[in-house]
């Protein structure tokens, strides 16, 4: 598996083990099914923050980066990766 | 330059504290003991980063830090223009710090009670002051919340209330005014339901995700009764029932038995990282 796939199922299994009666899908918009609200966005910063051992950029702190799997999984790799300087 | 002091640095205090901040006032948040001051001061700070996620606007934490003075207490306090208690909601803890502020305070400092149930009058004669206590009941996390309640005492003048007025409104607050009875308007009706949703699980007539998801899916609340407990505290329900049930005798605000035991066995809800849910971390 991919780092980005199991960046995706960590993710995925933190939020379906909050709501268990969920089934997302990667590619959803998490906070349109009604019961996840912007408090638990920032359970979701905490959890990748220390999951994944790295800081978000205030920048990078916006409700876009965390509506889907998918995007959350992008922000991870985004931050993870070295940035080249030259 | 208006200085607020806050008593208390726990959920609402935090809040508090943070709002004042943001909206330019020099703040000075006080507690019992120096580590939870620093714990306070790490959670605006939290707040203040995620701002922006929560739907408002992007914070500078050290700058909003930077109006806030902490102290362990009250005699720091002896220059505040107001004061907003947000001690636990427990009539001996309000009692005896209301007779520390009534020493230290000017005279002529206004004193905000922030409370769930107790009444604004009660408080207020525990001073020599009464006309310059009143009530405002913040909402929970106060930085998110426009509107709150605001409460005249029996003995408290207009001047109180309309400098109190003008203060909530430079925090970004509307005051709804509502009249002293213990619980005010919202947690009169509120208390109960939570009380009555802890039950249905007590009762195991359904579990807490369960209760939640009919308030929201059938009714569109926003978040659920018991979702809503974790967020203001199990122990501050709890004993936000018992202060309704001593002030109105009456048997229908009889606290669940649950509420007591999760109080015991430290299920607080979000800020002890466990209550009707599990969280992943203190928030
Ligand atoms: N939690 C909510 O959602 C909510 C909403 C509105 C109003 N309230 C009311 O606000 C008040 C505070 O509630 P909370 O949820 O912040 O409670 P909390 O338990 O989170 O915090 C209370 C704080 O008061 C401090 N304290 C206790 N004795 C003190 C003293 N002698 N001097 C200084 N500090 C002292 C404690 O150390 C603690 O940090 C209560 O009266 C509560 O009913 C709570």
């Amino acid at each position: 598996m991919s780092e980005y796939t199991t960046a995706q199922t960590q993710i995925l299994s933190f939020i379906e083990a909050r709501f268990p009666q969920a089934s997302i899908e990667t590619g959803q918009d998490i906070f349109s099914l009604g019961y996840i609200n912007s408090l638990f966005a920032m359970e979701l910063v905490m959890f990748i923050e220390k999951t994944f051992g790295l800081t978000i950029p205030n920048d990078e702190l916006r409700i876009d980066n965390f509506r889907t799997v998918e995007a959350m999984a992008d922000l991870v790799a985004r931050r993870s990766v070295p940035v080249s300087v030259d | 330059m208006t200085v607020v002091g806050v008593v208390g640095a726990g959920v609402m205090g935090i809040g508090v504290a943070h709002n004042l901040a943001q909206s330019g006032y020099e703040t000075v948040l006080v507690d019992i003991d120096e580590q939870i001051l620093t714990d306070a001061k790490a959670a605006i700070s939290r707040n203040c980063r995620l701002s922006r996620l929560m739907g408002g606007p992007a914070l500078d934490p050290d700058e909003i830090l930077g109006r806030i003075t902490t102290a362990v207490g009250v005699e720091a306090l002896a220059k505040a223009d107001f004061v907003i208690e947000n001690v636990t909601e427990n009539w001996d803890i309000k009692r005896e710090v209301h007779a520390e502020l009534d020493r230290v305070l000017s005279p002529e400092a206004v004193v905000i009670v922030n409370t769930s149930a107790i009444p604004i009058t009660r408080v207020a004669a525990v001073g020599s002051h009464p006309e310059r206590v009143v009530g405002v009941h913040f909402m929970n996390p106060v930085p998110a919340k426009p509107v709150v309640e605001l409460i005249p005492g029996f003995h408290t003048a207009q001047e109180t209330v309309e400098v109190t007025r003008q203060l909530l409104s430079g925090m970004g607050k509307k005051a709804v005014d509502v009249k002293d009875a213990s619980g005010f308007v919202s947690n009169r009706v509120l208390m109960l339901t939570v009380n009555e949703a802890a039950y249905l699980v007590h009762e195991g007539v359904a579990t807490a995700e369960s209760v939640d998801e009919v308030f929201r899916g059938c009714f569109g609340h926003p978040m659920g009764p018991l979702e809503t407990a974790d967020l203001i505290g199990v122990d501050t329900i709890l004993y936000s029932v018992e202060v309704l049930y001593e002030h109105y005798a009456d048997s229908k605000y009889r606290p669940c038995p649950l509420l007591k035991q999760m109080t015991d066995a430290g299920l607080h809800g979000r800020k002890t990282g466990r209550g009707f849910y599990t969280y992943d971390n203190k928030g």
